[in-house]
């Protein structure tokens, strides 16, 4: 079972990022928001392990 | 054709006259789980009477998914046989978003089963061949006789009863209620549900058409021909099908329920006018169960302990299993053999049934039904990709169908065993020559012994033949193996090898409620 990867582990942090947006790029705010939630289950899927997903959901609640 | 709805006989009761005797069980209900209840009772040896304040089946299809468990236990009852010949069998679910088809399922893939994974049947059947099966068995029936009052004495409860000639008495040891979701027993008791309402209403309709639509349950979210909603399908016989339709919050009922705003509808699903209607209703949902399902002397069971949305086939399932799982108790108790304290083996373990039907309906029911927001964004984002990647469509959502659950019981196991036969859970079925293993296990207390078995007083044991698929499901990779399995035909305890002493232990144990 593999934890949560929470150190640097895309190769190229500004490229992706600017992917990301890029993404989005013309969609309305809602239609972001629609494309960020099959962005979630697209990755949670690709993820699988229950216990990093349930790590990534804690992680993404603190502070919240 | 619509059914022929014809009324039972009214007789007015000897408790109208004089004093009965105490009874040793009163049903409240004969609808399919109180028939069913006596029906059990009557087979382990117990007369009981069945009280209802109607006089005929049950009006609309209501129910009509049996599951393979229902009819293996409605098999046992004596009406499997008449149920399967005229329901309408099936076993594949498609699921649709608008025009395209995302999920499918298959209910029973493999072979080896006397009882398919499901039929459809209308309740007024399942009734009507339980009323018979009961009649013939000596049941006391009494229609037209609607309880009006329940006091628990110490040792019996009493009830008072109204019929057409005025009202009675009757005294039992135990009362087991199956009057159904607006369990008026429950209300005399001052009894609550707990649990989730959801604000979503529901349009559900019987029509009669000529029609070749396969025997599949097929589900649409946000179908072309009902906007923004959902809609279920399921074929019935006698050309009968059932139509539910999502209505939304909303909605006005007393609108909605007008053949004017149906028949358009309908059309619309089903692409002509050329079909009646057979019945109508309007449903909300709910997701709630009582907190104990025993008390003190009156047990409830079916739909007056718990209730849950449709879409999963668990009203109707639920309430045979519950039926299942105190029948054998029941009259144990009632014969002496067992300490009262048994049936909260019964609370126990249909608690946990009902918990498992309630997530799975409430899960179900956020999927179809998402709150506005996040609920609703994610529900959509499921149904987007279900038709574009394959991992999203065993998300979608549409009703989970019943499946028994296993009881969770702390009996002697042998994990290497095949875990779908681990204790708790309803024994496997396996063809047997010409016949079958579930039917061989009956509904008592047996030994199922793969090798060596020690003999046990009043044990009966079972030697299976192992073919194929005994071995595959009884025995996996081990040569022998013990299995003592229940009168509800639930496995009690398994070993690779026992003593006289260990299975006596573990008889002992389920017979007292222990495990």
């Amino acid at each position: 079972m593999s934890a949560l990867i929470t150190r640097p582990n895309i190769a190229d942090p500004d490229g992706f990022y600017a992917r990301l947006l890029a993404t989005h790029k013309g969609l309305s705010e809602g239609q972001s928001h629609a494309l960020n939630a099959r962005l979630v289950l697209i990755l949670a899927n690709h993820i699988g392990e229950a216990a990093a997903l349930e790590a990534a959901m804690v992680l993404a609640r603190d502070g919240a | 054709m619509p059914y022929d709805y014809r009324p039972f006989d009214y007789v007015p009761p000897a408790g109208l006259r004089e004093a009965e005797p105490r009874h040793p069980v009163v049903i409240v209900g004969a609808g399919p789980v109180g028939l069913a209840m006596a029906i059990e009772l009557a087979n382990h040896g117990v007369r009981a009477v069945v009280v209802d304040d109607n006089n005929v089946v049950s009006v609309g299809s209501r129910a009509i998914c049996w599951s393979k468990r229902s009819l293996e236990i409605l098999d046992r009852l004596g009406v499997g046989q008449p149920c399967v010949e005229k329901g309408v069998i099936w076993q594949v679910g498609r699921t649709y978003h608008r025009e395209a088809e995302v999920f499918n399922f298959d209910l029973l893939p493999e072979d080896g089963h006397k009882m398919p994974a499901f039929v459809n049947l209308q309740q007024y059947w399942v009734e009507a061949f339980l009323v018979a099966r009961a009649v013939e068995l000596g049941v006391d029936l009494r229609w037209k006789n609607r309880v009006t009052g329940v006091v628990q004495g110490a040792d019996h409860v009493a009830l008072s009863i109204e019929t057409p000639d005025g009202t009675y008495a009757l005294q039992a040891d135990y009362v087991v209620a199956c009057d159904g979701a607006r369990s008026p027993l429950r209300g005399m008791l001052g009894l609550e549900f707990e649990g989730e309402l959801f604000e979503e209403r529901f349009l559900i309709a019987d029509i009669e058409m000529e029609a070749d639509f396969p025997s599949e349950r097929r589900f649409w979210f946000e179908p072309g021909f009902h906007a923004g909603q959902s809609a279920l399908l399921h074929k019935q016989p006698d050309n009968i099908y059932r139509i539910d339709l999502q209505l939304g919050w909303d909605t006005d009922p007393e609108v909605e329920r007008q053949p004017e705003r149906i028949l358009p509808r309908i059309e619309r699903v089903v692409g002509h006018r050329d079909f009646s209607l057979d019945w109508t209703s309007i449903y909300t949902f709910q997701c709630r169960r009582m907190r104990s399902f025993v008390q003190d002397r009156v047990i409830f069971a079916g739909d007056s302990a718990h209730v849950v949305s449709p879409f999963g086939a668990r009203g109707g399932n639920s309430g045979l299993q519950d039926v299942d799982a105190l029948g054998w108790r029941l009259a144990a108790v009632l014969r002496g053999e067992a300490p009262a304290a048994a049936l909260m083996a019964y609370d126990c373990e249909r608690v946990h049934g009902a918990d498992e039907n309630l997530m799975n309906s409430s899960r179900s029911t956020r999927f179809m039904s998402p709150g506005a927001g996040v609920e609703r964004l994610f529900r959509d984002a499921v149904l987007h990709l279900a038709g574009r990647a394959d991992f999203a469509r065993p998300m979608v959502n549409s009703g989970r169908l019943s499946k028994p659950c296993t009881y969770p019981l702390e009996a002697p196991d042998h994990p290497a065993l095949p875990q779908a036969a681990r204790p708790g859970s309803v024994a496997p079925d396996a063809p047997q020559g010409d016949g079958w293993l579930i039917d061989a296990l009956g509904g008592r207390f047996v030994l199922v012994a793969f090798g060596e078995a020690p003999e046990l007083p009043g044990l009966p044991v079972l030697r299976p033949q192992p073919n194929a698929a005994v071995i595959k499901r009884w025995l996996g990779s081990e040569v022998t193996a013990l299995y003592l399995v229940r009168p509800d035909q639930v496995i009690a305890a398994r070993w690779v090898s026992a003593s006289a002493e260990e299975v006596a232990a573990a008889l002992l144990a389920a017979q007292e409620g222990r495990t």
